[in-house]
């Protein structure tokens, strides 16, 4: 009860700020199992997304935070996990009790396997200039071994007007996110000869992808 | 008529003009409903369903236009303030997301959005007339450029500052008279009666904008400053002034003023709405754009300035004259 009044009054909030205009360029909204992925500037990025999807997916689509920063307090813990539904992820490669490195993609490789689908920042840390970082290869990752949810790049803009670092007042100016065609990491043959795209070029494509979208 | 007019009340007249408004809009969009049955098969068919297309777009703005008028009238003057206070904090939201501001200036934006425009609405609401013909142009006009200095970045420094300001002018301030005029005590004059004076205003300023689009569409003249927009003339604005001109004159019934003061106060009206209109488009030009929103673009704007611009420039000049003019 108070987290739907919490996310009614957060979506109101964030329209009444940016207008959390939504442009479906190359795909529409559609309910199926799919990867957002988007450039990250702010900690607003994921409000941002997660506003501008239409309300049937926003139930099934699962944003990523990390988890130093958004459970560093009770407030941000509750709205991460009762409002957005969010997938915690850690930032750096922890041990755990064994000594064994712990995935830091273990979480959002569960949250694929139950059918949701989830919003990934592929930079891994907010930039601060106009265009994305390189892209980490978390993505890849995933999308090797989750070949059918579907890729979709999304350009996020304007939102580091709303709240530059180390502010706490947003500035009301327009934001809008762009949802671009869907991509795969490509691949082709089978069995010994089976070849597929590497890496570093999946990412640089995924990455101009995203950009791509700022002038459509 | 106009004896069976004046014997009404003030509320029961303000009720008839909402009556005859929505009447049109609910005849408007019945016949585009009907007319949307038509044939779409041959070229004309597909150019005459876009233009359909556009007409109900613009019934749709005038439909919201006209129950935020009601809204407004029938909850009082301060409900109807807050409303236009709504509207200019939109208006500004536009013009800052297409003006480039930097890092220091968030604290500016801050103070512009979350300080400067509701004091100037309440200011409004509390008649201060004084206070809020000065406010933004004297106090706001230091205290903004201090706060971006504080902020350490001299980059661009006087072209961040002035695009600020005029946002803040042509927004909150110019948007700001419109409710202004709610407010004013005319000798004989029922003041709840008002509302026709706003109403006198758009529909003034919106009739010159129409006429003269449509005459220039009819004269096809060269333009006068193509670089900047490709539809102002001379002989177009002048009909454009005249007929809101005249229209206003014919209005003079519903206002405190007299048929030569009706069109005086009107010509007013017209000639700063027009030329305030073409200013801002001097200024979208610069930023690259033809229409604030420019169908969906990236920066998501819904081109609520381009509506309201004229209205802007026009309702302080207006506002200004009538209480000089009237001695208010």
């Amino acid at each position: 009860m108070l987290a739907k009044l919490m996310s009614l009054f957060l979506l109101g909030l964030v329209r009444l700020l940016t207008g959390a205009q939504a442009r479906w360029h190359g795909c529409p909204p559609k309910a199926e199992q799919r990867i957002y992925f988007a450039n990250h500037q702010s900690h607003a990025d994921l409000v941002m997304i997660w506003a501008a999807l239409p309300s049937e997916l926003r139930g099934i689509t699962r944003p990523i935070a990390a988890k130093d920063y958004w459970t560093k307090s009770p407030f941000k813990k509750w709205i991460t996990t009762e409002v957005f539904n969010a997938v915690y992820v850690e930032r750096e490669r922890k041990a755990d009790e064994s000594g064994v490195l712990s995935d830091p993609l273990q979480p959002l490789l569960d949250a694929l396997e139950k059918g949701d689908s989830i919003i990934i920042f592929p930079e891994g840390t907010r930039g601060n200039e106009e265009l994305p970082q390189r892209f980490k290869s978390g993505l890849y990752n995933l999308a090797l071994k989750f070949p059918q949810v579907v890729l979709i790049p999304a350009w996020i803009n304007n939102i580091q007007r709303l709240l530059p670092k180390g502010e706490v007042v947003p500035v009301p100016v327009l934001c809008s996110v762009t949802f671009g065609a869907p991509m795969q990491v490509h691949s082709s043959g089978s069995g010994e000869e089976k070849y597929v795209e590497d890496h570093a070029a999946f990412a640089e494509r995924a990455r101009d992808a995203v950009i791509a979208l700022r002038e459509v | 008529m106009n004896q069976f007019l004046r014997g009404m009340s003030a509320s029961q007249q303000v009720g008839l003009l909402f009556l005859i408004l929505f009447g049109l809009l609910v005849i408007a969009s019945f016949a585009t409903f009907v007319a949307s049955f038509h044939e779409r098969e041959s070229e004309r068919g597909q150019a005459w369903a876009a233009e359909l297309k556009r007409l109900s777009g613009l019934l749709k703005t005038s439909w919201f236009v006209s129950i935020v008028f009601w809204i407004g009238w029938v909850l009082g003057e301060t409900v109807a303030t807050v409303l236009f206070g709504i509207v200019a904090f939109f208006a500004l939201r536009e013009f800052i997301t297409l003006s480039p501001t930097r890092r220091g200036d968030h604290r500016s934006m801050i103070l512009a959005f979350f300080v400067v425009l509701p004091i100037q609405f309440w200011l409004v609401a509390t008649e201060h007339f004084d206070l809020f013909t000065v406010f933004i142009p004297v106090y706001v006009f230091l205290a903004i450029p201090v706060v971006s200095a504080l902020a350490g970045d001299p980059h661009r420094f006087l072209e961040r500052n002035a695009k600020l300001q005029w946002g803040i002018m042509v927004c909150v301030y110019g948007m700001s008279h419109v409710p202004a005029l709610l407010l004013l005590d005319f000798p004989r004059w029922d003041e709840r009666k008002n509302a026709f004076l706003v109403f006198f205003l758009v529909f003034v300023v919106q009739t010159c904008m129409v006429a003269q689009h449509i005459a220039q569409r009819w004269l096809a003249k060269p333009a006068r400053a193509p670089q900047i927009s490709t539809s102002f003339t001379w002989t177009s604005w002048a009909i454009g002034v005249a007929v809101g001109g005249f229209i206003g004159g014919l209005l003079s019934a519903i206002t405190p003023f007299k048929p030569g003061q009706a069109l005086g106060m009107a010509l007013i009206a017209c000639v700063a709405g027009s030329l305030g209109h073409l200013v801002m488009k001097a200024l979208k030009r610069d930023r690259g754009v033809t229409n604030w929103s420019g169908a969906p673009s990236v920066t998501g704007a819904t081109g609520l300035l381009d509506r309201v611009d004229a209205l802007c420039f026009a309702a302080p000049v207006f506002f200004h004259s009538v209480r000089w003019y009237f001695d208010l």
